[in-house]
């Protein structure tokens, strides 16, 4: 309670446009964070068999896609925003258990099955950036 | 016959400024001393200095102090010339040519703090400008924009307070 008077000294400071101008900035850098940091939202779900395209879905629906390979079908889960394999006939079952992919420019990759899942959007992610 | 000596009486001004760039010089060099997280995010504390003496005399002793700060802070860290004296020098310049706009609005509206934070958000600009141009020539850079406004506002508020009460409590000296 003892900083209340303390602060009350400094108020007197700020002129009625002050505030306006604050405020303006904290907006600014909203509206910055916003338009450059939502990139990695991922917008459609590519999926590829045997090398080929195999279709591109919308992420805003919530469907399932049957894909053949050559060892059975893998099922393409897809829910708004995310995307993942939800059954593969693969022996070790790695792509399956990576789980739901939210990043634009994740993959995932059922090799046995020739089957792959990648998400694609507005400034996908790089490994790595040198300069 | 020619004199030998040139005579340099440096006049009222010519000390005042000298004496007001001393102080943004040390704030310079004790800000550089603190550790921080990011590259470029600075408190920018010399500023002060800038603020009060634009209030008290003036855009043109102001650009004085804000330039001899950012020639001498160089000089006095070693980084004349280097990359980062060029971008101190752009968001020093625009955020001068920000207070020398700036400070024609209407004076009961607006006070010290807003300056602080138009010059601020000037200084960060240029840098970006610069930084985009000539050294990393890639969209990337601008990825830290939100960083760097934020600190804008942070630290522009916080100076801006600084040099109001020390424009209100120091005595009008000359």
């Amino acid at each position: 309670m003892k900083q209340f008077p303390r602060l009350a000294e400094w108020l007197p400071l700020l002129r009625p446009g002050d505030y306006l101008v604050l405020l303006a900035g904290v907006l600014l850098c909203a509206f910055a964070t916003m338009m450059l940091w939502r990139g990695g939202v991922p917008e459609k779900a590519v999926i590829r068999a045997g090398g080929e395209l195999f279709g591109e879905y919308p992420l805003n629906a919530p469907r399932q896609v049957e894909v053949p390979g050559p060892l059975g079908i893998s099922v393409i889960e897809i829910e708004p925003g995310r995307a993942r394999v939800a059954v593969d006939p693969g022996p070790r079952q790695y792509c399956v258990r990576q789980g739901w992919l939210t990043q634009a420019g994740s993959v995932a990759i059922c090799a046995p099955n020739q089957i792959s899942l990648s998400l694609s959007g507005r400034g996908g992610q790089y490994d790595s950036l040198n300069y | 016959m020619t004199r030998s000596t040139i005579e340099l009486t440096p006049t009222v001004e010519d000390r005042r400024i000298a004496r007001h760039a001393a102080a943004a010089i040390v704030l310079t060099v004790a800000e550089a001393a603190i550790p921080l997280p990011l590259p470029g995010v600075k408190p920018g504390l010399a500023n002060i200095v800038t603020l009060i003496v634009l209030a008290r005399w003036g855009w043109r002793e102001a650009v004085w102090v804000g330039l001899l700060r950012v020639l001498a802070g160089s000089l006095l860290l070693g980084q004349f010339l280097a990359p980062g004296f060029f971008l101190s020098l752009s968001g020093a310049v625009a955020s001068l040519l920000t207070l020398g706009f700036a400070m024609h609005l209407p004076k009961r509206w607006f006070g010290p703090v807003s300056l602080s934070i138009f010059a601020a958000f000037a200084h960060i600009g240029a840098q970006l400008v610069v930084a985009r141009l000539w050294l990393v020539p890639h969209d990337g850079v601008f990825y830290l924009t939100p960083v760097f406004a934020a600190a804008a506002v942070f630290f522009g508020l916080i100076n801006g307070l600084i040099a109001a009460r020390l424009l209100r409590d120091l005595p009008q000296a000359t």
